[in-house]
């Protein structure tokens, strides 16, 4: 609030209102009914409900599919973070390094955080198509047999590589800021007291841009788990099958395709609890930042 | 005896230099041209595979040169009815699409600046808490309460509307939080200067705060937008009319005829469709970029 | 034009923190009026009060024969110059000048006319389509003058209006603005924590200190008779000497036994502060004090000996044609150079 704030009682409650209104409608009466649902099974036939405690979650616990799914969806998310964080580390650095045609691999090298995920995925069914793929022919010329949508770990590395390769953008553009924000007289000092390149990197340079990767490792993980939905959807073309599922798309099928209002409800209950514990460590971090600057 | 020294290690610096420097420069530009060239390629084989009949895709996959169909592909995939769908061309999906990310984005910064205004710039008593109620929205994802979003939308009869389509999307606060910000940093003298000057809170509004957000305004019309045009999870399942599809609604559509594989898809049309379905973000984002990641840069810290 | 009248204003923010103690003065119309004190003392506080943009915890506020305690800012008829000028950035000179006009429905015509007049006062008449971004740090300040002068408010306020210029700038501006206030012949209040800036421009200071006000007094008065140890040390450069000291007997005597003259103490007796200005001794060999000169500071038309008196700091200012030498010397006192204070809280003895 700004010290001379305006004293008005009712016009800022008529300006908070449409924000608190549609928050309160879809977002706080759906949360509050996913945690309600998540106690309830609910008859498959539309009729009524009964409470049943915490079964919902131990049904989770016994269900081979949501291990499954939630065991992928960990190496998914430390494949994705890795990959998509170290090569875009690698280019901005390099994009910040060079003189002649700067702009240009800028404008290159971001471009892509524009075409929705399904469209990457959809990119992705064209080039890993089992029998028409251009990298499956590629590979197929070194005598690998790529079969997307029948091998689980095929399926799984197509989803990774397009997931990693749409994200790239994203990191670049905020690793590459974060690397023009290093003072330039801290470069030249080190410049001065180092003559290495590579180990002024990691003394200096990777030091200051701890903040922007911590950042981004958080920005990473939620994007792994949430925004590559349309990547996993065009990937297994829309059947789940035997195929690898993040928990999210878990969530989405046995919601949708499976009517288990309960099972899918406990589901989001635990997502949010898992976004919850990572918006409390990315804000414990965040705290301590605010006081060393 | 000062001078031949000099002049030794200067010549030695000198080509030393020069040779490191030169396979320093080249090996950061190979570095930069793979990764532009892996961001580019993919998309340039979709549209050169945009230029083919179909029954070329089907044989040789995707092309890297280019064919004859190029106008027919994307006239078709623009103008004809039922290609992947049943009922609708893909100028109603454009239009669609343009729909939801002009809706979404404005919808979403007149709603965020109001509120950020009334946060800021008011003495309002419960104006933590509202921040805080606000700010919650930015913890949980549309995708992790899904389901009882789709059921509240179904229970307000809103399925297979543009409200339904773009309002629940606006139950999340970035542009509240990014304008708050910027807000925050305004001097605070000027609201006293406007003050004295007779500005009421309406007045300052209009004549001073907007125009100082203009650039604000942009980065985040253009950071919405991309997101907007980009939604696919909520239009998949609260548009089931067709009349209603956005373009990254219509991928679906396609993927599924690949999947089904009983008859040959058009696959010159699918891939014009795809490039449809990019080019006006992608346009957006190129020329708008220093704004763009401006926006990207602020809001999300 | 009106006169400024503070009865009993007190000021506690929210936070529960007394910004100002009640404070009762009143401002003769036409004068300026300098607030000085250190940074966080109130002066903000008291001036924002004025201005109506803080709210007043206790008391009442006038202008002219009008209580304003209650009045919206934009109808107490005042103006403000800002320390960082508060130009609205998106607007030209001649909008930000005219601004507030436009706000009380004035014709178009009529504000184009009062923004050249005030242009052309200030020098600003070629700048008046630039943006403040194109304007230089003085220039601005001339545009932010010039948003107060179009209003021909009651009553100036001006909030360190020059902290944000060079040295030299500061001096040209100081000696601007007084003349333009002389000339409007309007109110003005002035908040500075530059002792030389209230020195120079005021026709009556205000010091304050912790929220409370130590003096108001005529620049004269303030220096020749400062009204507690505060006021002396703070106002005047280089500052005041202080010296502990005992009172009895009719007289004043330093640590060491030296007894120091022209020291009326009215039947005061114990410990007091002795005061006395470094302009205000001479070296001379019949003087009756013994100074030890450490270190010589030239300054060009003044020389400062700093050094020692009965084991404690002080200082001379001496002519710079009269020579100087670290080492002992005498001192003898100006008339009326000595300043007794009470030695616990400071106050004026006599
Ligand atoms: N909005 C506020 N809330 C709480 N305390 C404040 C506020 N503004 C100023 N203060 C405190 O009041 C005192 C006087 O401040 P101010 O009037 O700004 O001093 P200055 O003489 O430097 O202008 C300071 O101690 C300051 O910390
Ligand atoms: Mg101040």
């Amino acid at each position: 609030m700004k010290r001379a704030a305006f004293g008005h009682i009712g016009f800022p409650i008529l300006l908070l209102l449409p924000q608190l209104a549609i928050i309160a409608i879809f977002f706080y009466w759906p949360a509050a009914y996913a945690v309600e649902s998540s106690f309830y099974l609910q008859d498959p036939f539309g009729f009524g409900e009964t409470f049943v405690g915490f079964d919902n979650y131990t049904r989770l616990t016994n269900s081979t599919n949501y291990i499954n799914a939630l065991n992928f969806t960990v190496v998914f998310t430390l494949l994705v973070t890795f990959f998509s964080l170290g090569i875009a580390l690698l280019l901005a650095v390099k994009a910040d390094k060079v003189i002649r045609g700067a702009k240009t691999y800028r404008t290159l090298l971001m471009w892509v955080y524009a075409i929705a995920p399904p469209v990457a995925g959809l990119i992705g069914v064209m080039l890993f198509d089992q029998s028409r793929g251009t990298i499956t022919q590629v590979l197929a010329s070194f005598g690998y047999d790529f079969r997307l949508g029948v091998n689980y770990w095929d399926t799984a590395a197509a989803m990774i590589t397009v997931s990693v390769w749409k994200q790239i953008p994203v990191n670049f553009i905020f690793f590459l800021s974060g690397l023009q924000a290093i003072p330039r007289s801290v470069r030249e000092a080190a410049m001065i007291d180092n003559r290495s390149g590579t180990s002024r990197f990691w003394d200096i340079t990777f030091p200051l841009l701890a903040p922007t990767g911590f950042f981004l490792l958080i920005i990473n993980i939620t994007y792994s788990l949430f925004d590559t939905f349309g990547i996993v959807d065009t990937i297994v073309k829309g059947e789940p099958g035997n195929n690898p599922l993040t928990l999210v798309y878990r969530v989405y099928v046995d919601g949708f395709r499976g009517g288990d209002l309960g099972g899918s409800s406990a589901q989001s209950v635990v997502l949010m609890i898992l976004v919850l514990i990572l918006t409390i460590v990315q804000f414990r971090f965040l705290e301590r930042r605010i006081h060393y600057t | 005896m000062a001078d031949i020294t000099q002049t030794r290690v200067q010549a030695t610096t000198r080509t030393t230099t020069r040779k490191r420097i030169r396979w320093d420069h080249i090996a950061d530009h190979a570095i930069l041209i793979a990764g532009a060239l892996l961001m580019l390629v993919p998309v340039y084989m979709v549209f050169a595979t945009s230029s083919w009949d179909p029954i070329t895709i089907h044989r040789e996959g995707m092309q890297f040169g280019f064919g004859d169909r190029l106008a027919e592909n994307y006239d078709a995939a623009l103008f004809e009815y039922g290609g992947f769908t049943d009922s609708v061309n893909g100028m109603t999906m454009l239009a669609n699409s343009l729909i939801l990310g002009l809706g979404f984005a404005i919808g979403k910064i007149i709603v965020g600046m109001m509120a950020a205004y009334a946060i800021v710039y008011f003495r309002l008593k419960f104006a933590t808490l509202a921040f805080w109620m606000i700010f919650t929205t930015l913890l949980l994802p549309l995708e992790v309460r899904i389901l009882p979003s789709y059921e509240v939308i179904s229970w307000m009869n809103l399925g297979n509307t543009y409200t339904g389509l773009i309002v629940p999307l606006i139950a999340s606060a970035t542009a509240t939080f990014f304008f708050r910000q910027f807000f925050r940093s305004v001097p605070e003298e000027l609201i006293e200067a406007a003050r004295i000057d007779g500005a009421g809170p309406v007045k300052f509004f209009i004549d001073i705060l907007v125009p100082l957000s203009k650039t604000m305004i942009a980065a985040m019309f253009i950071i919405m937008f991309v997101f907007g045009w980009n939604q696919y999870l909520w239009p998949t399942l609260i548009t089931t009319d067709e009349s209603l599809f956005t373009l990254v609604r219509g991928i679906r559509q396609i993927v599924q005829s690949y999947a089904d594989g009983s008859e040959t898809p058009d696959y010159g049309q699918a891939a014009a469709l795809a490039i449809i379905a990019m080019t006006p973000p992608v346009l957006i984002v190129v020329f708008f970029q220093s704004w763009f990641v401006k926006g990207l840069t602020e809001s999300d810290k | 034009m009106a006169q400024v009248t503070l009865n009993k204003v007190r000021k506690v923010y929210p936070n529960g923190a007394e910004a100002l103690e009640p404070s009762t003065f009143t401002i003769p119309d036409g004068e300026l009026c300098v607030l000085v004190g250190p940074s966080g003392c109130g002066k903000s506080t008291m001036l924002r009060m004025v201005a109506g943009l803080e709210d007043v915890t206790e008391g009442e506020i006038s202008i002219g024969d009008r209580v304003v305690n209650d009045i919206d800012p934009a109808d107490r008829n005042i103006a403000m110059v800002f320390q960082n000028y508060a130009l609205y950035p998106h607007m030209t000179v001649a909008r930000n000048m005219g601004y507030g006009l436009k706000n009380r429905g004035m014709d178009k015509g009529q504000i184009a006319e009062k923004v050249r007049e005030a242009a052309q006062m200030l020098n600003l008449t070629e700048f008046l389509d630039r943006k403040p971004s194109q304007l230089s740090g003085g220039q601005r300040q001339r545009v932010a003058m010039g948003r107060a002068i179009v209003r021909e408010p009651d009553l100036f306020l001006f909030d360190e209006p020059l902290s944000n210029l060079d040295a030299k700038l500061r001096n040209q501006m100081r000696i601007e603005i007084r003349a333009l206030q002389r000339r409007l012949g309007t109110t003005a209040m002035y908040v500075t924590h530059d002792q030389v800036e209230a020195m120079t421009m005021a026709d009556r200071i205000i010091v304050l200190s912790n929220g409370h006000i130590e003096q108001i007094g005529t620049p004269a008065e303030i220096y020749s008779n400062p009204a507690s140890t505060f006021v002396a040390a703070f106002m005047g450069a280089p500052p005041m000497n202080l010296l502990n000291a005992e009172a009895g007997q009719g007289r004043v005597t330093l640590p060491g036994g030296e007894i120091v003259p022209q020291a009326g103490v009215n039947g005061h007796a114990g410990a007091v502060t002795v005061g006395i200005r470094p302009e205000d001794v001479m070296p001379s060999p019949q003087g009756d004090l013994t100074f030890n000169v450490d270190i010589i500071e030239e300054l060009g038309a003044q020389r400062l000996l700093h050094g020692q008196m009965a084991g404690q700091a002080f200082s001379v200012a001496v002519p710079k044609d009269q020579e100087a030498a670290t080492g002992e010397m005498r001192l003898a006192l100006k008339p009326g150079a000595v300043h007794l204070f009470d030695a616990d809280e400071g106050r004026r003895l006599g």
